[in-house]
């Protein structure tokens, strides 16, 4: 594997391997990515090193082989998929989805429902959605292209996304945040928020300023880089438009 | 042999205030949009609406139609936030039963089943438990493990849209997903399906398509372009032009009262007939 180095690598190449990595080791299972930047790690990740995962295609079908962001899916359905079939794969926990996040905070709880308080929030965002028996079932990651104290916050208002700090059940598994900054995970002391790695070109400092919670640091390194292959894969193949830019802006 | 064709009006004849009325399709998908805008010119009120929410909820809400929601998520999909639903829930003026997605299939596959619950992860150590302390969760009686138990929610109507029908009942989808609509049918007192096109019974299609059968609906209404402005694949795609109309009125009240002028004030006829002129507008002033 030789290490890509072409010194014009993008913020958004950077998010789009930490995404893909979320997914490594998952083996025959469904990988739901919610926004761009998850969506080219999936793809890429089936790609390269995780050929057997399956992909929707937003729909009701599974479908094999790449495809652009923003293209059409491929032509080859490999099963049925609509939404009922995906409730039961949610049940089964053969599923890593990589959700979105309005507010985050240190033990992992997610808030995509609504700001303020619930009786009469001040904010209505889309509802819990499916983020409760996600986190109680399967595998998950969180996307957030913005790191900022408004999404890194000590208490969310709706738990939607159940945290570490929460009995959900037996099969909770929360795996990696992924930022525009830096890959998170939850394996701090009690379970709590650590940085893993920072972006090339941010300072540990620069994660934790933009957090509204003390981050538990010991060793952090730097965000994998691209492989040669991975990058003509983005560039030419999954991602020729670069609509991965207009998600995480050039740092 | 029994014939259930209806009009819209007929149906609507049938709910009453006050009651639990469960709407199919998902999002801003094949929504049964020519009954829900039936309902607005009713004076039927007070209603908990039940859905896996897009527009048809917006539209409820902004009519002032709602006293309780039950929904685990209100999209327009290629909009994600439902402007209505928004204000209604920020004004604090619905009752707000907010549950996860699988919760509320639970809910209704219980009620289908004539169970009192069925038992599920789902909801378990989110706020979900929080926000609604009426939800109980009940032991394994072959293990320790405790899980939610989410209640049947029974429906006194169902109201939703598929493709084709005949005049007994039976219908099938054309598109990818039947999403929960013959749940919606079966958790309800009285179904009612309206469709694009009613066709002899032989010609209804694919027979792994025809997933709603005629046990389970008291009523057929034939009403071509009735999802509109959802989507009914094959037969047509979101409108999205008119979605983005939709949602720049639901922002401002005046904007909101000439839109509801001009589209919502006559029967479904004249709606269809307004739009088409809207569309025809448009084009004038791009060309």
């Amino acid at each position: 594997m030789t290490i890509a180095t072409d010194r014009s690598i993008s913020r958004a190449e950077i998010c789009a391997i930490a995404c893909a990595e979320a997914w490594r080791g998952d083996g025959e299972i469904l990988a739901s990515p919610m926004a761009l930047v998850p969506s080219l790690g999936a793809r890429l990740a089936r790609e390269t090193f995780e050929p057997d995962l399956l992909l929707s295609d937003g729909e009701a079908s599974f479908v094999a082989g790449p495809w652009k962001l923003g293209g059409r899916p491929p032509a080859t359905v490999e099963a049925w998929i609509p939404y009922r079939s995906v409730f039961d794969l949610v049940w089964s926990g053969r599923r890593h989805v990589m959700m979105g996040a309005s507010q985050l905070d240190r033990f992992g709880n997610q808030n995509i429902s609504c700001i303020g308080p619930f009786e009469k929030p001040t904010n209505q965002l889309l509802g819990v959605r499916g983020a409760p028996g996600n986190t109680a079932n399967h595998a998950t990651s969180y996307w957030v292209p913005r790191h900022s104290p408004r999404v890194f916050v000590e208490r969310v208002d709706m738990v939607s996304g159940v945290g570490t700090d929460k009995d959900g059940g037996p099969f909770v598994d929360i795996r990696r945040v992924v930022t525009d900054l830096a890959v998170l995970d939850l394996r701090g002391p009690e379970r709590s928020m650590r940085l893993v790695s920072v972006h090339p070109g941010v300072t540990v400092e620069d994660v934790q300023s933009a957090t509204g919670f003390p981050l538990h640091v010991d060793d952090v390194v730097q965000s994998r880089l691209p492989t040669d292959t991975e990058l003509r894969l983005m560039r030419e193949v999954l991602d020729p438009k670069n609509l991965r830019d207009k998600e995480v802006a050039p740092a | 042999m029994a014939d259930k064709r209806m009009t819209e009006e007929q149906v609507v004849a049938e709910l009453q205030s006050g009651m639990t009325i469960g709407i199919g399709g998902w999002g801003s998908r094949r929504k049964p949009m020519s009954l829900v805008r039936a309902i607005l010119r009713s004076d039927v009120t007070d209603l908990t609406i039940v859905s896996y929410g897009g527009p048809d909820v917006g539209l409820l809400c902004a009519a002032r139609k709602v006293k309780r929601l039950v929904y685990g998520f209100v999209s327009l999909d290629s909009i994600p936030l439902e402007p209505h639903f928004q204000a209604a829930r920020k004004a604090g003026a619905i009752e707000a039963t907010e549950w996860d997605e699988g919760m509320v299939q639970w809910a209704l596959y219980a009620a289908a089943a004539r169970l009192p619950f069925l038992p599920t992860r789902a909801g378990l150590g989110s706020d979900v438990m929080r926000v609604n302390p009426d939800l109980k969760t009940v032991k394994s009686p072959y293990g320790d493990e405790e899980l939610l138990a989410v209640p049947a929610l029974h429906l006194d109507a169902a109201l939703v849209h598929l493709n084709v029908a005949d005049a007994r009942g039976n219908a099938a989808f054309h598109g990818p997903d039947l999403y929960f609509d013959d749940l919606f049918c079966q958790a309800a007192t009285r179904a009612y399906v309206s469709c694009e096109r009613i066709v002899p019974t032989g010609e209804l299609g694919e027979l792994t398509r025809t997933r709603i059968a005629r046990w389970m609906v008291h009523g057929v209404v034939e009403s071509p372009n009735g999802a509109h402005f959802t989507s009914c694949v094959p037969d047509y795609d979101r409108d999205e032009a008119f979605q983005k109309e939709y949602v720049t009125a639901a922002k401002d009240p005046d904007a909101w009262a000439a839109f509801s002028a001009r589209f919502l004030s006559g029967d479904e006829a004249s709606y269809q007939q307004a739009v088409k002129a809207w569309r025809e507008e448009k084009r004038a002033v791009s060309a």
